[in-house]
């Protein structure tokens, strides 16, 4: 498999044209993918979430400039909201990691979610495998800037980093189910901001009452200050890289990779189910017109969702 | 269910920081549908077309203001080719005098855009001349 090949030697253009082609759903793509598949699970996967604004991209690129000096290669994935109404998007989290475009061991990609939910793109699982099989040492991927609860990236990365900033919420934030129970390390940025020490104390309350954690790993909390103040940004990013490796090397040496690995094909499995059986019924019922006409009766109320489900199915499934 | 979304990357390369017509413009993309990655100021030709590789694009907007777009576009241009890239549409807008068309043309550039060219031409304009690769 020629493709699969290039990518592996590091083939740029060949490698993001297969992520274009997975993104539009070209079903080739999925040939592609398969020829990669076992060449991937190298890479160390790192997931940043956090709300719009909390500084992701710029983490991210501090990160790359810090683990660049010890030589790693870097791939970095990059997902904006597209829009409900158009279906365009303004993809820009890409300007903050531009002093590395010229660095070839630094691949950026940016995707647009076109409508999954859950903070990435159905296209980010196959878009990391591209990466990894290139042979980048560590993926990083930057989510939509999210709210509560989107989760999806923990299905997708072996270190979860949730990026927080003060002043944005009450104290019944921090025992609320979503995005905070699924860190493997907080990130407090733009720390010199008032609340920051509230906020800090909230999530190590939140820790303490956790009481067990997997592999004896607990979330470290790291501080860290705004650019403005460089030398402390830059403390404080170090500090996160030792943190994010040794999450990794907890993994590793408490045989927790296994079932994060487990978490990860299920969701590839799912994904894959979705494309292939759920998606060509639809397209089936839309071309043959057999949508529009359910859209109707269930308008009327001659029939509701679950019976047609149900019919469909019988027809389509057999 | 394939959906070909067109990519367009819009760029200011060089010294002129003046984007508001590079944001109006990418803002004006997105209401077409169309994906955009928007790379900011300051950039050199080769983070621009090392970034269009990366993202790959059908078409890159380069907007300059302060005069040099007679080296910054086809510069572009060139690296883009360089780079097994020929095949990215690039266009160009900005203050841009009317005696610099013809060389920017003949280096490549397939249209500018100058000031007073409504939005809806140069989306009318990409829609015409550029398709998914």
């Amino acid at each position: 498999m020629k493709e699969a090949d290039k990518i592996r030697k590091g083939d740029v253009r060949t490698a993001t044209r297969l992520i274009r082609n997975i993104e539009d759903s070209i079903p080739e793509a999925k040939t592609a993918i398969k020829h990669l598949f076992p060449f991937t699970g190298r890479a160390h996967v790192v997931g940043l979430t956090g709300a719009p604004g909390a500084g992701k991209s710029t983490l991210i690129d501090s990160l790359i400039s810090r683990y660049r000096k010890m030589n790693k290669t870097i791939g970095a994935l990059l997902v904006d909201p597209t829009s409900p109404f158009t279906g365009g998007a303004i993809l820009g989290d890409r300007i903050r990691l531009q002093r590395h475009a010229e660095d070839p061991q630094v691949f950026v990609r940016s995707l647009a979610t076109r409508g999954a939910l859950g903070g990435l793109s159905k296209a980010a699982g196959d878009a990391i495998h591209v990466m990894d099989a290139m042979g980048k040492d560590l993926v990083f991927v930057e989510t939509v800037g999210t709210g509560q609860q989107e989760v999806e990236v923990m299905n997708h990365v072996h270190t979860v980093v949730v990026v927080m900033i003060p002043g944005m919420g009450d104290d019944i934030q921090a025992i609320k189910a979503g995005i905070l129970e699924v860190a493997d390390i907080f990130v407090i940025n733009k720390a010199d901001r008032e609340g920051a020490g509230r906020l800090y104390q909230e999530l190590m309350h939140m820790l303490d009452m956790a009481g067990t954690f997997a592999g004896g790993w607990r979330p470290p909390i790291i501080s860290v200050d705004t650019m403005f103040k460089p030398e402390l940004f830059h403390e404080g990013v170090e500090e996160l890289s030792t943190k994010i490796d040794e999450h990794y090397e907890n993994l590793v040496s408490k045989n927790l990779l296994g079932s994060r690995l487990r978490r990860k094909v299920m969701a590839e499995l799912n994904e894959a189910l979705q494309s292939s059986i759920l998606t060509p019924i639809l397209r089936k019922i839309i071309d043959s017109g057999e949508m529009e006409s359910l859209i109707e009766k269930l308008i009327k109320k001659e029939t509701d969702p679950y019976t047609c489900a149900e019919e469909i199915a019988k027809k389509y499934l057999r | 269910m394939t959906e070909r979304r067109i990519r367009i990357m819009v760029a200011k390369p060089g010294l002129d920081g003046h984007d508001r017509g590079a944001r109006i413009l990418s803002r004006c993309f997105r209401d077409a549908g169309f994906e955009v990655i928007y790379t900011g100021c300051h950039q050199t030709p080769e983070q621009i077309a090392s970034a269009a590789i990366q993202e790959d694009v059908d078409l890159v907007g380069l907007s300059c203001l302060s005069g040099a777009h007679r080296y910054l576009f086809p510069r572009v241009v060139e690296l883009l080719r360089e780079r097994g890239g020929d095949d990215i549409t690039v266009i160009g807008g900005g203050i841009i005098p009317d005696q610099d068309l013809q060389m920017l043309h003949d280096a490549g550039i397939k249209a500018v855009f100058t000031p007073g060219a409504s939005l809806d031409s140069i989306v009318q304009w990409v829609r015409e001349n550029v398709s998914v690769k």
